[in-house]
């Protein structure tokens, strides 16, 4: 199993168990957070009109104040300001490996699903040595062989992320693939392609925007940790997880530089997670 | 009799949170060795009443009595613990599936023994000897080695015989069953009715809680019908069934299609769905004028291969022939072959042995490139309607689907004045309202679902239907309804159905022609009207002696 | 269906054979891991041997060049390169590490201890969370279930990093309680177990939550409460039996994500381990350490999902049957 797939497998089950009704506060507010996240990518100036490079050495390890809300850092960079200038890269960076992982795990599951026994073995057999490298592991691999960097830790995540998209998109093909409706549309007389096409397809391809919602959250926390570990941006990029890296050396004094980059990891991990199982269970529930 | 009925019941009623009650108000008492029967529909309140006799209705449950007696004793505002000592001693309760009522990882001596372990002071050795003597009882074979099994290594019968052995290991003077024998084939059936009478002599007193009529006839005393939460009609069994007074009864008793003449109705007109004309009577099944053979099963062999390698035959020379406007009912019990031999007739599996032929012509054994712009001639009704249904289209889309591709674009949204008029006919035919045109499969009632299955199956215009297990899923009156709706397709278009059911009573009353089937192969085939009045094979003189009928 | 299910053959020659198609597997995998990393470090730009000893940025002398040359085979062709590794990974020998000058296999096997024990602490502590969350929000109504799920999501969303570092920000620096660093002594351990267990209890919490609640509606619990079983035993018994199974079949992912853990948690806590020698010879670009610890870890996931189904089998007795 890959983290991706624990994360749908909760979904499913969550979504046995629940009763179809109106919004839920939980919901409402990741929908609120989405948002805000949103629009601090796309314009970050609107929420944080400040430059998140700009330093006051006057000002530095300023506690979180009036003035500096989430404190600021060593060169005096408001923390506040790079954290949500930072959003952009986040999301930036999560969706692009999301969208290399999905596209690679799409690839690979309908080649095992569609193309036959031989190759469905064989993708099987890959896949299962991808995941004897399990989490963050394939991804050191990765960085070993092409060094560091943003571009490379991107390509990195998205590639260790791939294998856990290609088995669920497999076990999703094939269980569409022998279901009741399915034959019944070649009882209709409907030819193989048009099954394909009208019936299979679109059945195995709806869960993928949940997928890309969980797996976009999952992503950002992963690329956050390789750039801590100096494996992706580097500082002073205002990137959540660079900025974490930096505020490691001040620790004992200055909590704040390390504390509200981490608090926004966590709030973009849990809104993809609390806005992916709603958009399932609503999918499910329809 | 109050003073010892093992149950006294006055005024029960049921609610749960702020919605209106379930139960409301309720009364009745059950002698020793009596048995009362409480006949319902689903969401009648029949089994929310069973398990607030048990104090089980729920956490969040409001259950009040007036009176509320187990064994002369109340227990009304019992607590846990009280209810704890009660339970499995003075009252004790049978499922309907005993593959999900046993814990599936225990093996089944430990489900019983657990009884022994919570009211007895014996020792395990004691218990372990007692456990095997209850599974004697029960008419378990060879109860000494099934006690280390796991429910699913047991047939449906033997769970069912070791569920109602923990029921009833401390002898409790009450027996609550809860749809005992649903799950079961029919000749499994009645010896579990059988199992349940013979305790009920014993001195037990049963309440049999179920949907079925007919199974309740064969050992209730007295009966309860139950609709919306109330008890409408009660009395002696043969009174109530006999001649119901109430309207509900006399419909649920009128659903019932055993015994009644092919093409008589089984559902009153007056549905408000229904807009069709008064009918002509049924035509006289007549033996010696058959139309044509349109479907032709030759010599049919189909084998499966086991997870250990080795293959099974599940369908093992089979032949039979379909006549022009008449209805071919195959019966048979779980694991007969049935559902293969519809695959094998729609051509979805390829026979290893045998043809099909449709109208003369070869069927199975030609290329489903040739066989496609047939596939029209011959449509399916599926028992499981919504699975057969792609989840992500609405009922519009699925219908102007089946219409052909030609008509509708993708989405099947933009439709045509003219297709549109003919999805409106095929409603109408099916006596559905264009309200569930947008609406998907999941929002869609049991019955409603199986009438789009119908106008699908029919919008080919086929000659021939396929049903397999049509109405098994569904509540008798619904049931009756989409009974009589296939014998009026049928009648209007002139079309030619294989009836395909482990239910004897609904093939008996919607065939004209049987083939029984067993392990694969047809035992008996003929004449409806012989082959049920007059059986030649043993196993169809069993099956038919085994099915439950009203005050049979 | 109602088909008697067959007796099953539990004997001995049919156990072997399964174990082993599952070897046969292992073995598979660990020829397909060795050949994946082979062949990703000739994917390093440049000459092979400068990639050994760190990466095109190093000053490696032309002597030491030369020696990895030889060592390696660096001058054969590709193929008999490939093979002669193949043939000292099989012999158990993992290379040199020319950036700590010395050999790979005993000082990764000196590194394994420290991060089993990480892993196998936090997977058990992980799992005593999940168990008394899961207990306690089944039993305290709607609310205690809100709040329940609501705590396993935002804890699964934490990162190892975030989390080890406000543990220490709290634990270490304001309260003093426990050290910063973790080096010997159980005091250090806390912390680390600590950060690798609350993200697992998430999942696990959540899995076992849902799991619990179906069980509970489940008809076999209604038999047994009907048979008179109080509440501890509806769990004990039953309940939990069933809702533990799709958590075990997960510890297997479990694990493998502590051990990715492992590298941040090492590295934050400056605890020695395997962990922390990945980070630092993926850095550094000390090949042969990074091929001997993505080895080594392969070994010790597929030794740890057979595991996992043992347990699962031992647990769900279904699973002997067939």
């Amino acid at each position: 199993m890959s983290d991706l797939e624990v994360q749908a497998e909760l979904a499913v089950r969550s979504s046995q168990s629940f009763r179809p009704r109106r919004l839920g506060v939980a919901e409402g507010v990741a929908g609120l957070l989405a948002l805000l996240l949103l629009i601090a990518a796309v314009a970050p100036q609107f929420l944080a009109p400040g430059d998140p490079l700009v330093i006051d050495p006057l000002a530095a390890f300023s506690p979180p104040t009036f003035a500096h809300g989430f404190g600021t850092d060593e060169s005096g960079r408001d923390i506040y300001t790079r954290v949500v200038h930072g959003t952009q890269y986040s999301l930036v960076i999560g969706i692009a490996a999301t969208a290399i992982g999905l596209g690679l795990g799409v690839m690979l599951g309908t080649l095992a699903g569609m193309l036959g026994p031989i190759v469905d073995f064989t993708v099987n057999r890959v896949l299962e040595v991808l995941f004897a490298f399990p989490g963050l592991l394939l991804a050191l691999l990765f960085i070993l062989v092409f060094g560091p960097g943003v571009a490379t830790a991107t390509i990195a995540v998205g590639l260790s992320t791939a294998p856990g998209y290609a088995r669920i998109i497999r076990a999703q093909l094939i269980a569409v693939r022998g279901a009741a409706f399915v034959e019944a549309a070649t009882v209709l007389g409907r030819t193989r392609w048009q099954i394909l096409v009208r019936h299979i397809l679109p059945n195995t391809l709806a869960p993928l925007f949940v997928l890309a919602t969980l797996g976009v959250g999952q992503a950002i926390v992963w690329a956050a940790t390789l750039s801590y570990l100096g494996l992706g941006a580097e500082p002073p990029t205002a990137e959540w997880g660079a900025m974490l890296s930096a505020g490691r050396t001040y620790i004992t004094s200055a909590w704040w530089m390390s504390f509200f980059p981490g608090l926004f990891i966590v709030l973009t991990a849990v809104t993809a997670t609390v806005l992916g199982r709603s958009i399932d269970r609503r999918m499910r529930h329809a | 009799m109050s003073a010892t009925a093992a149950l006294t019941v006055h005024n029960l009623r049921v609610g749960f949170g702020a919605t209106e009650s379930v139960v409301n108000g309720v009364s009745f008492e059950i002698a020793p060795g009596e048995c009362l029967a409480i006949v319902g529909e689903s969401g009648s309140g029949k089994s929310v009443t069973a398990r607030s006799l048990l104090g089980l209705a729920g956490g969040n449950a409001r259950v009040q009595a007036d009176r509320l007696d187990l064994g002369g004793r109340s227990v009304l505002g019992l607590t846990d613990r009280a209810w704890q000592s009660r339970r499995g001693k003075d009252v004790g309760l049978v499922l309907q599936d005993a593959l999900v009522s046993l814990d599936p990882l225990r093996p089944i001596g430990r489900e019983i023994a657990d009884s022994l372990r919570l009211h007895t002071t014996l020792g395990a050795a004691a218990r372990a000897r007692r456990v095997v003597e209850l599974l004697d009882a029960v008419g378990l074979p060879d109860p000494a080695q099934q006690v280390h099994k796991l429910s699913g290594q047991l047939s449906g019968g033997e769970r069912q015989r070791a569920l109602i052995a923990a029921a009833i290991a401390l002898g409790p003077p009450l027996l609550i069953a809860d749809e005992p024998t649903t799950a079961l084939d029919v000749t499994v059936q009645a010896q579990i009715l059988a199992l349940l009478e013979q305790i009920k002599l014993s001195g037990t007193a049963l309440l049999l809680i179920s949907h079925d009529l007919a199974v309740v006839s064969r050992i209730a005393d007295r009966v309860a019908v139950m609709h919306n939460g109330r008890f409408i009609e009660s009395g002696q069994t043969e009174q109530v069934l006999g001649s119901p007074q109430h309207e509900q009864t006399r419909r649920m008793v009128a659903a019932v299609p055993a015994d009644k003449p092919r093409g008589s109705r089984l559902s009153p007109l007056d549905s408000p769905a229904t807009q069709t004309v008064p009918r002509s009577p049924a035509p006289a099944p007549n033996a010696t004028e058959q139309g044509e053979i349109v479907l032709e099963a030759i010599g049919l062999t189909r084998s499966f291969r086991r997870p250990d390698g080795s293959r099974q035959l599940a369908v093992d020379d089979v032949s039979f022939a379909l006549h022009r406007g008449s209805t071919l009912g195959i019966v048979g019990e779980s694991g007969s072959g049935k559902t293969t031999t519809a695959r094998l007739m729609l051509a979805l599996l390829k026979p290893e042995q045998g043809e099909v032929a449709l109208f003369g012509r070869p069927w199975s054994s030609i290329a489903e490139k040739d066989r496609r712009g047939q596939r029209p001639g011959i449509g399916a009704i599926y028992q499981d309607a919504l699975g057969s249904f792609d989840p992500r289209r609405s009922v519009a889309e699925i219908l102007a689907d089946a219409l052909g591709p030609a008509l509708t674009n993708s989405r099947g949204s933009r439709r045509s004045p003219q297709s549109l008029a003919r999805l409106t006919t095929l409603l109408d035919e099916v006596e559905l309202a264009g309200t569930v045109l947008p609406r998907r499969p999941l929002e869609l009632s049991g019955g409603q679902r199986q009438r789009v299955g119908i106008a699908r199956a029919l919008a080919g215009r086929p000659e021939i239907l396929i049903c397999d297990e049509p109405v098994s899923s569904l509540d008798v009156s619904v049931q009756a309804q989409v009974l009589d709706l296939l014998d009026d397709v049928q009648r209007e278009r002139g079309l030619s159905l294989i009836f395909i059911s482990h239910d004897l009573g609904v093939v008996q009353h919607i065939s004209d022609e049987v083939a029984v089937m067993r392990s694969g192969r047809i035992v008996e085939s003929g004449p409806a009207a012989r082959v049920f009045a007059a059986p030649q094979h043993p196993y169809s003189v069993q099956l038919l002696s085994a099915v439950p009928r009203l005050l049979g | 269906m109602a088909e008697p299910v067959a007796p099953t053959d539990r004997s001995g020659p049919r156990a072997l054979g399964r174990l082993g198609v599952r070897l046969g597997g292992a073995v598979f995998v660990l020829w397909a891991v060795a050949s994946v990393t082979f062949f990703a470090v000739r994917l390093i730009p440049g000459d092979p041997a400068q990639a050994v000893l760190g990466g095109p940025g190093s000053q490696a002398s032309p002597e030491a060049l030369a020696a990895v040359t030889a060592e390696y085979g660096f001058d054969q062709p590709v193929f008999t390169q490939y093979l002669v590794q193949l043939g000292r990974l099989a012999t158990g020998d993992l290379g040199r590490s020319y950036a700590l000058n010395m050999e790979v296999g005993p000082l990764v096997l000196a590194q394994l201890g420290g991060t089993l024990l990480l892993a196998v602490l936090a997977l058990g502590l992980a799992w005593m969370i999940a168990l008394a969350l899961a207990t306690w929000s089944t039993r305290g109504g709607r609310v205690a279930a809100r709040v329940g799920s609501s705590l396993e999501i935002v804890a699964a969303a934490m990162p190892h990093f975030w989390l080890a570092t406000s543990l220490i920000v709290v634990f270490s620096i304001w309260l003093g309680a426990l050290p910063p660093i973790s080096t010997g002594g159980v005091a250090g351990l806390v912390l680390p177990v600590l950060t690798l267990a609350i993200p697992l209890a998430g999942f696990l919490g959540q899995i076992m939550r849902e799991s619990l609640m179906i069980a509970l509606e489940s008809p076999f619990v209604l038999s047994a409460r009907a048979r008179g079983e109080g509440e501890r035993g509806v769990r004990w018994i039953h309940a939990l039996r069933h809702a533990s199974l799709p958590a075990i079949s997960l510890s297997g992912w479990a694990f493998g994500s502590l051990i990715s853990g492992a590298v941040v948690v090492e590295t934050i806590f400056a605890r020695p381990g395997l962990g922390r020698t990945l980070l630092n010879a993926v850095t550094l670009r000390d090949v042969p350490v990074v091929i001997g610890v993505v080895m080594i870890v392969a070994v010790a996931y597929i030794l740890m999902t057979l595991l996992t189904d043992a347990v699962s089998r031992l647990v769900d007795p279904r699973l002997r049957l067939s």
